[in-house]
Formats: C-alpha cells, sequence, structure tokens
C-alpha cells in the first residue's frame, strides 16, 4: 500500500474503513470489552435473582433469557473476539510482519459483529422474548418450542461466525506467510503458536455450529426434520452435532490463553520458558484430542457402552497434555527471579484456579461419576474456573502486559494489584460454593432453588456483586492510563520481556516492521 | 501447504484453501455426520431405534430353547389426542418364530388428522435383533374425525439375540403430523 | 432482616458448621450410589494429593526464588528426564482410575431382570409415571409441584420440602430391581434422584434405560436437569421407597381407583 508513511486517518471514517491491524486490535479489545460488561450485566441479574430462595425480580422465562445471553455473549462477544484483538495487535509484531496478511477482510471481519451482537440483542424486546434455550441450545427446546425471535439468534450466530473464520483465515495466512527471514515455526512465541493451532480449530469447527444453526432454520422454516423424531429425525443428533463443534470451542477459548500466559510467565521469572517444544506438542495434542471427545457431554443420554467408555477414556487422556503444560509453566518459576506484578499475579492466578478446574474436569470425565455431576452447579462451577479464572484472568494479564507497550503509559500498579485482589477474592467466594451446591444436588439453570442451597447461593451472589465491580475498577485503570498514565519509552517496558514486539519503541508506532527485522538468535528458546 | 496453488499471491492462496476447508466442513455435517449417525444408529440400536425398512424374513429355525418377553408401550406426544394402545401388552415369543400384535387406534376429535408412529427400543442392544416384517409405523397413518383403526405389527426376534437379553421393550411414540402433511411439507 | 443478615454472616463465617449445608455428595442409599460416591471420593483424593504437590512446588518457588530477595534466575530450559516423567506417571494414575471407573459404569447399566417396569414421561412441566404391568390397564398418574405458589412469591412461609415436593410421589418397593423406561412428551428432559444415582435425559420419541433397587425405606427426593423451559425449576422428583406388603396395598388401591375411573 502506497500510504505506508501517512500516520492513521482523522476522525470516525480512521476507524471505520481502516485495515490497520493495531486499530483493529483496539477495537477488537473494546468491543470484547462492551459486551464483557453486558454479559456481567446479565451475570448480575442472574445472581440478584438468585440471591434468595422465591422467585424476587424476574419471572422464570425471562429468568432462562438472561442465562442465555449471559453464555452466548460471554463465548462469543467477550472471550473469542477478545483474543481475536490480542492476536491482530500482537502477531505482526511478534513475527516480525508489517501488517496481517489480509488487511482489508480484517477490518469486514470485525465490522460484522457489532451488528450481529445488536440483533442479538434485540431480541430481548421481540414478541415471546430473547432466546430462553441455554447457550447449548438443545433441540426441540430450541426449535419447535422456542420463541419467534430464534430465526434472529441463527442469523445472528450465522454472522459471528463468518466473522471467526475470516479473523482465523487471516491469522493463518499471516503467520504462514509474513514471518520475517529466520522467523521459523520453532523460533515463533508461543502465543503465536497457540493461536495458530486455534485458528485451525476454528476454520475446521465454526462451519459445524453454521451447519447446526442451519439445520434448526430448515427444521422450523422449511418442514424438514433433522432434529425431530415425527419425520425420522433425532434430537440426540443435535447434541452430536453441536458438542462436535462445542468442545473444540472450549479449547478454542483456552488455548490463546495458554499462550498468554506462555509468554508473561518467563517475562517476570526472567527465565526461558520450559519446555518450549513439549508446549507446542502438548498444545497440538490437545487440538486433536478435543476432535475425538464430544460426548463427554452427553454420558446421560443413553449412549451405548462402548461409547460411554470410549469417550470416557479418551477425556481423561486429555488430562495428560494439559497437566504438562502446567507442569512447564511451573519450571519455569522454579528457580527464576520472580516479581510479581499484575500481569504476573493474573497469571498465577491463571495457574492456581485453571489447574483446579482441570482436576474437575477429570472428575467430570469420569463418566459414572458425570450422572451425579452432569447439569449440575458443579459443571457450573467448572466451566468457570476453566473460562473465567483461565480465559479472562490471563485476558486480564495480557491487557495489563502489553498495554504500557500499545500505549505508551504505564497503569497504576496499585490499582492494578487491587484489581487483582478483589477478582481473585470475587471470583472465589462467587464459584467455589458451587462446587458444594452442585455435590448436594443443585440443577443448573434453574431461577429458584430448595431452601438447604440457600447460604451458598447468597455466598456465591455476593461474590459476583464483588467480582463484578472489580471490573469497573480494571475499566478506570485502563481509560486512566490511556488518558494521564505515566509517560513509559522504554523499548522494553519490562526487564524480563523477550520477543520482537519489545524491539519497537514505545509507544509502538502506527507501523511497524515496514523492513522486515533481524530475527535474534535466541527467539526461538524464550 | 502443498504445491498446489490457488493463487499466485501466498496469502491469498492460503485464505483460497482455508476458505475450501471450512466450506468442506460445512457440506461434512450434512453429507457425513447426519448420513453416518443414521447408519450409527442402525447398526448400534442407538436410542433403540429400529430399522424402518421391512425386514424380508429368510426362513429360519425357531428357537424353541428359549422365550424372550416382548413388552409394548405407548405414548402421545405433545398435543395428540388419538388413544392408542396394544391389544397385548406383554408376549413371551421365541426367537425366530414370527409374531403379530395389533394396536388400535381412534381418533376422537372433529378434524381428521395424521399421525407418525416413532418405534424404540430397549435395551437398544436389541434394536438389531427386533425385524419387523409388517408396521403401521412404515407409514404416517391418517383417521377421519371421530374414527378408529386397528393397525398390525408382525415381527420376528432374531436368532442371534444375545442370551442375557430376556426381555425387549418396543415403544411406539405417536406424533401429530397433520399440519405437516396439509403443508405439502413432510420430509423425511 | 435481622435474620437474613445473621444467616449471611453465618454462611460467610463457617459454613459448615450450619447442619443444613451439604457440600459434598450424597453417598445414596443403593449400592449403585455408594460405588459412585467411593470413585468420585477417590478421584478427588488423587486430585488433591496432586494440587498439593504442584502447589507446594509453585509457592516454594514464589517464596524462595524472588527477585526481591536477590534471587538470581537460572538459566535451565528443558529436561527430557523429567518431562518423560510428567507424561508417563499421570498416565498411570490414569489408567488407575479408569479401573474402578468401568467396572461402576457396567454396573450402571445392567438394566437386564427387573421385577417392575416403570415408564416416566417428562411433560413441560410435570412427570408422568405408569406402572407397566401384564395384567390390564397400567396403573398411571401425573406428579405435579406441591409448592404454593404463595411459598414461591414470598407471601407465605417457605415449607422444609420447598419446590422439591409434589402431589404425587412415585412408590416404589424396597429391595426390588425396578427398571426406569425413561421418555418425554415434548423436549428433553432428565430425570434426577442424587439418593439413589439415577440419572436419565428424556427424549421425545425414544425410551432410555435405567435402574435401581433401593435397600431401605424413606423418602427420596431430585429434580428435572435438563432445560425445558420456563418452569425447568419447577418439576421436581419425589420417590417413597416402601416394604413389598405396602407397596402392593398401594397398588391395589391404585387399581381400585382405576376401575372406579373407567366404571364412573
Ligand atoms: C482437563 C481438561 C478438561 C476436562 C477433562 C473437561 C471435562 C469436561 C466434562 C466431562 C464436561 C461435561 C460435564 C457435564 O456436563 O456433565 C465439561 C463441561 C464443560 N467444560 Fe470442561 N473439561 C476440561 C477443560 C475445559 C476447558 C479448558 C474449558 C474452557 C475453557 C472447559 C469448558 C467447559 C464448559 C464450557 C463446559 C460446560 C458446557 C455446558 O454444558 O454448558 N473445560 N468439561
Ligand atoms: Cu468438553
Ligand atoms: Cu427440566
Amino acid at each position: 500500500m502506497g500510504d505506508h508513511h501517512h500516520g492513521p486517518a482523522q476522525g470516525i471514517s480512521r476507524w471505520l474503513f481502516t485495515t490497520n491491524h493495531k486499530d483493529i486490535g483496539t477495537m477488537y479489545l473494546w468491543f470484547s470489552f462492551a459486551m464483557f460488561l453486558l454479559g456481567g450485566f446479565f451475570a448480575m441479574v442472574i445472581r440478584a435473582e438468585l440471591f434468595q430462595p422465591g422467585m424476587q425480580l424476574v419471572e422464570p422465562g425471562f429468568f432462562n433469557q438472561m442465562t442465555t445471553l449471559h453464555g452466548l455473549v460471554m463465548v462469543f462477544g467477550a472471550i473469542m473476539p477478545s483474543f481475536v484483538g490480542l492476536a491482530n495487535w500482537l502477531i505482526p509484531m511478534m513475527i516480525g510482519a508489517p501488517d496481517m496478511a489480509l488487511p482489508r477482510m480484517n477490518n469486514w471481519s470485525f465490522w460484522i459483529l457489532p451488528p450481529a451482537f445488536l440483533m442479538l440483542a434485540s431480541t430481548l424486546f421481540m414478541e415471546g422474548g430473547a432466546p430462553a434455550f441455554g447457550w447449548t441450545f438443545y433441540a426441540p427446546l430450541s426449535t419447535t418450542y422456542a420463541a419467534p425471535s430464534v430465526t434472529f439468534f441463527i442469523f445472528a450466530i450465522h454472522v459471528l461466525g463468518v466473522s471467526s473464520i475470516m479473523g482465523s483465515i487471516n491469522i493463518i495466512a499471516t503467520v504462514m506467510n509474513m514471518r520475517a527471514p529466520g522467523m521459523t515455526y520453532m523460533k515463533m512465541p508461543l502465543f503465536v503458536w497457540t493461536w495458530l493451532i486455534t485458528a485451525f480449530l476454528l476454520v475446521a469447527v465454526m462451519p459445524v455450529l453454521a451447519g447446526a444453526v442451519t439445520m434448526m432454520l430448515m427444521d422450523i422454516h422449511f418442514g424438514t426434520s433433522f432434529f425431530s423424531a415425527a419425520g425420522g429425525g433425532d434430537p440426540v443428533l443435535f447434541q452430536h452435532i453441536f458438542w462436535f463443534f462445542g468442545h473444540p470451542e472450549v479449547y478454542i477459548i483456552i488455548l490463546p490463553a495458554f499462550g498468554v500466559v506462555s509468554q508473561i510467565i518467563p517475562a517476570f521469572s526472567r527465565k526461558p520458558l520450559f519446555g518450549y517444544a513439549s508446549m507446542v506438542y502438548a498444545t497440538a495434542s490437545i487440538a486433536f484430542l478435543s476432535f475425538v471427545v464430544w460426548a463427554h457431554h452427553m454420558y446421560t443420554v443413553g449412549m451405548p457402552i462402548a461409547g460411554e467408555l470410549f469417550f470416557m477414556y479418551a477425556t481423561m487422556l486429555i488430562a495428560v497434555p494439559t497437566g504438562v503444560k502446567v507442569f512447564n509453566w511451573i519450571s519455569t518459576m522454579w528457580r527464576g527471579a520472580l516479581s510479581f506484578e499484575t500481569p504476573m499475579l493474573f497469571c498465577i492466578g491463571f495457574l492456581i484456579l485453571f489447574t483446579l478446574g482441570g482436576f474437575t474436569g477429570l472428575m467430570l470425565s469420569i463418566a459414572p461419576a458425570d450422572f451425579q455431576y452432569h447439569d449440575t452447579y458443579f459443571v457450573v462451577a467448572h466451566f468457570h474456573y476453566v473460562m473465567v479464572a483461565g480465559a479472562v484472568f490471563s485476558m486480564t494479564a495480557a491487557i495489563y502486559y502489553w498495554l504500557p507497550k500499545w500505549c505508551g503509559r504505564m497503569y497504576n500498579e496499585t490499582m492494578g494489584k487491587t484489581h487483582f485482589w478483589i477478582s481473585f477474592i470475587g471470583f472465589n467466594i462467587t464459584f467455589f460454593p458451587q462446587h458444594f451446591v452442585g455435590l448436594a444436588g443443585m440443577p443448573r439453570r434453574i431461577p429458584d432453588y430448595a431452601l438447604q442451597f440457600a447460604d451458598f447461593n447468597m455466598m456465591s451472589s455476593i461474590g459476583a456483586f464483588i467480582y463484578g465491580a472489580s471490573q469497573l475498577l480494571f475499566l478506570y485503570n485502563v481509560v486512566a492510563t490511556i488518558v494521564a498514565g505515566k509517560s513509559v519509552s522504554d523499548e522494553k517496558v519490562w526487564d524480563g520481556a523477550e520477543g520482537l514486539e519489545w524491539t519497537v519503541p514505545t509507544p509502538a508506532p502506527y507501523h511497524t516492521f515496514e523492513e522486515p527485522p533481524l530475527v535474534p538468535k535466541p527467539v526461538g528458546t524464550i | 501447504m502443498s504445491s498446489f496453488r490457488l493463487s499466485r499471491i501466498p496469502a491469498i492462496d492460503t485464505a483460497l484453501k482455508l476458505v475450501t476447508i471450512s466450506a468442506v466442513m460445512f457440506a461434512f455435517v450434512f453429507v457425513v455426520m447426519v448420513p453416518l449417525y443414521n447408519v450409527l444408529c442402525d447398526a448400534l440400536g442407538i436410542n433403540g431405534k429400529t430399522s424402518s425398512q421391512v425386514y424380508t424374513a429368510v426362513p429360519a429355525a425357531v428357537d424353541e430353547s428359549r422365550e424372550v418377553t416382548v413388552q409394548f408401550v405407548v405414548i402421545n406426544n405433545d398435543g395428540m389426542p388419538w388413544s392408542f394402545a396394544p391389544t397385548t401388552r406383554v408376549m413371551r415369543v421365541h426367537p425366530g418364530a414370527a409374531n403379530g400384535v395389533v394396536f388400535t387406534a381412534s381418533n376422537p376429535t372433529d378434524q381428521s388428522m395424521v399421525a407418525q408412529a416413532i418405534p424404540s427400543i430397549s435395551p437398544s442392544r436389541a434394536a438389531a435383533y427386533f425385524h419387523k416384517t409388517e408396521c403401521f409405523c412404515f407409514e404416517q397413518q391418517a383417521l377421519a374425525a371421530r374414527d378408529g383403526a386397528e393397525m398390525p405389527l408382525q415381527f420376528i426376534v432374531d436368532q442371534g439375540l444375545p442370551r442375557d437379553i430376556r426381555t425387549i421393550t418396543l415403544s411406539y411414540t405417536l406424533f401429530d403430523v397433520t399440519d405437516t402433511v396439509t403443508d405439502g411439507l413432510a420430509a423425511r | 432482616m435481622r435474620k437474613r443478615v445473621a444467616g449471611l454472616i453465618l454462611a460467610f463465617l463457617s459454613p459448615m458448621s450450619v447442619a443444613q449445608n451439604q457440600v459434598n455428595m450424597s453417598p445414596g442409599v443403593t449400592e449403585i450410589g455408594a460405588d459412585i460416591f467411593e470413585l468420585h471420593m477417590l478421584i478427588m483424593w488423587i486430585c488433591v494429593v496432586i494440587g498439593i504437590a504442584v502447589f507446594a512446588v509453585m509457592f516454594y518457588s514464589i517464596y524462595a526464588h524472588r527477585k526481591s530477595k536477590g534471587h538470581q534466575a537460572a538459566q535451565f530450559h528443558e529436561s527430557t528426564k523429567v518431562e518423560v516423567a510428567w507424561t508417563v506417571v499421570p498416565f498411570l494414575i490414569l489408567i488407575a482410575m479408569a479401573v474402578p471407573a468401568t467396572s461402576t459404569l457396567l454396573e450402571v447399566y445392567d438394566n437386564d431382570e427387573a421385577e417392575l417396569d416403570i415408564l416416566i414421561t417428562g411433560y413441560q412441566w410435570k412427570w408422568k409415571y405408569e406402572y407397566l404391568d401384564e395384567s390390564g390397564e397400567p396403573v398411571a398418574f401425573f406428579s405435579n409441584l406441591a409448592t404454593p405458589q404463595e411459598e414461591i412469591y414470598n407471601t407465605d412461609q417457605k415449607g422444609d420440602n420447598y419446590l422439591l415436593e409434589v402431589d404425587e410421589p412415585l412408590v416404589l418397593p424396597t429391595n426390588t430391581k425396578v427398571r426406569f423406561l425413561v421418555t418425554a412428551n415434548d423436549v428433553i428432559h432428565s430425570w434426577w434422584v442424587p439418593e439413589i444415582a439415577v440419572k436419565r435425559d428424556a427424549i421425545p420419541g425414544f425410551i432410555n434405560e435405567a435402574w435401581t433397587r433401593v435397600p431401605e425405606e424413606g423418602i427420596y427426593r431430585g429434580q428435572c436437569t435438563e432445560l425445558c423451559g420456563a418452569y425447568h425449576g419447577f418439576m421436581p422428583v419425589e420417590v417413597h421407597a416402601v416394604s413389598r406388603p405396602e407397596f402392593d396395598a398401594w397398588m391395589a388401591a391404585k387399581r381400585g381407583d382405576l376401575t372406579g375411573m373407567t366404571n364412573g
């Protein structure tokens, strides 16, 4: 492109028409944060209703709309786009490329997202209300028995699926074609590796999700019977297709988080990542295994015992590469020179809580035990430990870690640490008791509950309000940093940071690596 | 990727290949997953589905040495007002022998209606050994207003039925498909 | 209000001391329930032990290898021996877990030789129970939530079995192998009673199987565990396990009702 040396355009058109990976990354990040607040608001409604037994604030049908939208907005609106934003900002800078490989497509893949979520949110005001069938939208509750707004839901899923696929194609094309000379695959920072593998997962399974919602659409409007027994179909088929997408999807969410943690822990340990190669292989094997474990979400549908056993063994096996990762991170810290700035605190929080979530995952993988855990709050606790304390904590760490590089200003460390401690404590008050109520027999997705669950639910709600409020502190800290943070100008903002992104000036200029950099020798080992 | 190129520009080449992969995965859901699931259901009796084809009996010896209990269950799906019941609820049969049972159905409403009965067998392992030589579930059943009918089922339990299965339950869920039929959109 | 605040403080300070705050899975009353409970405890303890080991290393490192204490970073970054060890050892531990898991699963799937068959049908939002019997019309009835709206909408004091009580419970004879055939009338539901460790999805059009043998008389409560629409939280399960003679008497009475009904 001819306008290499110009800065950004002025005004709104800068953002509407930008093809700059940094601008697009910024927009993804702000968008996902807005979705995080929206999804968080839905969660607050849920927790407020569950504060006490009895129905107080909302009606049961509306409660289901809240749980459904909370899940959809958090998974597809907050977590996934936030990591795409991070990828946009960082991948070109980490591999020494001037931009993403397909900048115009990059612009589209972002700009189709806000309309998709606008449409999804608008279902709240439609007749019959928003989707109320859970983020897993099992047929026939989501087909024959759904409110008319389901059609808009399907359309929204299609659009955000297209956006994800375009984003992933861009990432793969960038990584495969735009690496600076000397940046071999096994020298790439781990964040690039995990995103490369994630992008392949996305390209493979987002179309499966699209297929599932297309079949729903056909069943609802065109008289087919994919998921209705009456016409020779089968509602269980829906679950197989959904989880064939859904289980890889949970790894789509966590793999980039693994990448982030693998960048930050070495930086604050001042020591190279332990077992770089085994990290790459572990990531690849997790991705591969994620295609053959989907039915562990369906142990109670009445599969033949052979299927039940196969999926149980395969799921248990995933614990091995996951364990390898945890061991590697801890070995990275071992005999390092550790310091505990906010990004490191969030990574340590990640390490502890994600490991707990992995343990409950292992428990859930045991089919006969899952007959007691399935669809209880125990599962809710499990996936919030891996998704919130896993993906969201690592995302938060990433923002604190790279924000000074991006805007040339340092965040307020005291406020950052306060944010960490409030988040960490709030999170655990919210979700730890959910293990207890789950084991004691409280089903998930219910607006009201028996009295023996009351105390722990109240605790959960209070924790949730604390955790929610701490995110406002985060927002304040980030805005204050961008507007008026203390200037930093060292290229290496953190003394232990390694990688090409730390070789460009701070703040990172609008265009970086227009000339490919010399890849320093030891990068591969970091 | 390989030396096969879709475009001379490397990034576009990669992108086009990836678009192809995602298109293939989209098609995969329809042309592989759905049919494969149905094949697996037939083979493994997932959900106790029985074959939707008429079994053309291969005459074979009746296994007089054992008796299997066959139990019939009926369920009316949502909004299905017909009364529907087997004339016999339990039968004892020898594997290999041909058996018959009649179900009665009546439509108490003032509209003519069309129904579809969906069979399901428990234990699902037994589904592959339960052969229907004639069944009302192979076709949709229409009943005029306030009309009734007798609906026959002929079946053979395969001699190969695992010995540890002593009871087979066959359920029919009756669905109201009047709307899909009158809309002319009945699709399988 | 005062009570509420007190409850809150209690919940914070000493959750374990409040008798009603169960924190673990119930071992239940059936053999399978006990097996599952043991499996659950076994795996949990294995996880706890591994967790303690892993976190001990981490916290030691956080304590001893701090830059602020002047610790110098080592520069090692791989060790094939260690890496092989922590791949192989977890694998062996998993095999040790898989053995009891498999045998328990086989037990759960052993539906044969039941003495009593019951068809359970999920409806939006209630359960229907049908005792399948050779002779004549099956005994069948619906089981609805019995908790009054006033309790749910907080205008009345909530009872002890709030949301876990029904108008007509499922009655089972003790020490009898009972087979459940589970299906649904509209959307997918799931029938769960924790204390007898039975959870099966109820799928419209298809039947699923499960079984139990309840050794002790008692009342066991559960709920629907698959989102089935607005009132999913309001379709509990209540099982009364009674002695065989009591069951027979109940059955006879039910049959009497039934003939009474068809005659009238
Ligand atoms: C050691 C690795 C893991 C294992 C063995 C594991 C296993 C399981 C199993 C068996 C279930 C089904 C539980 C049930 O519904 O009864 C489950 C649910 C779930 N897991 Fe994991 N898991 C692991 C890691 C993760 C990760 C990394 C994520 C995402 C970041 C994740 C997200 C979820 C979610 C979202 C659900 C619930 C889905 C739903 O029903 O809504 N899991 N997990
Ligand atoms: Cu999964
Ligand atoms: Cu339900």
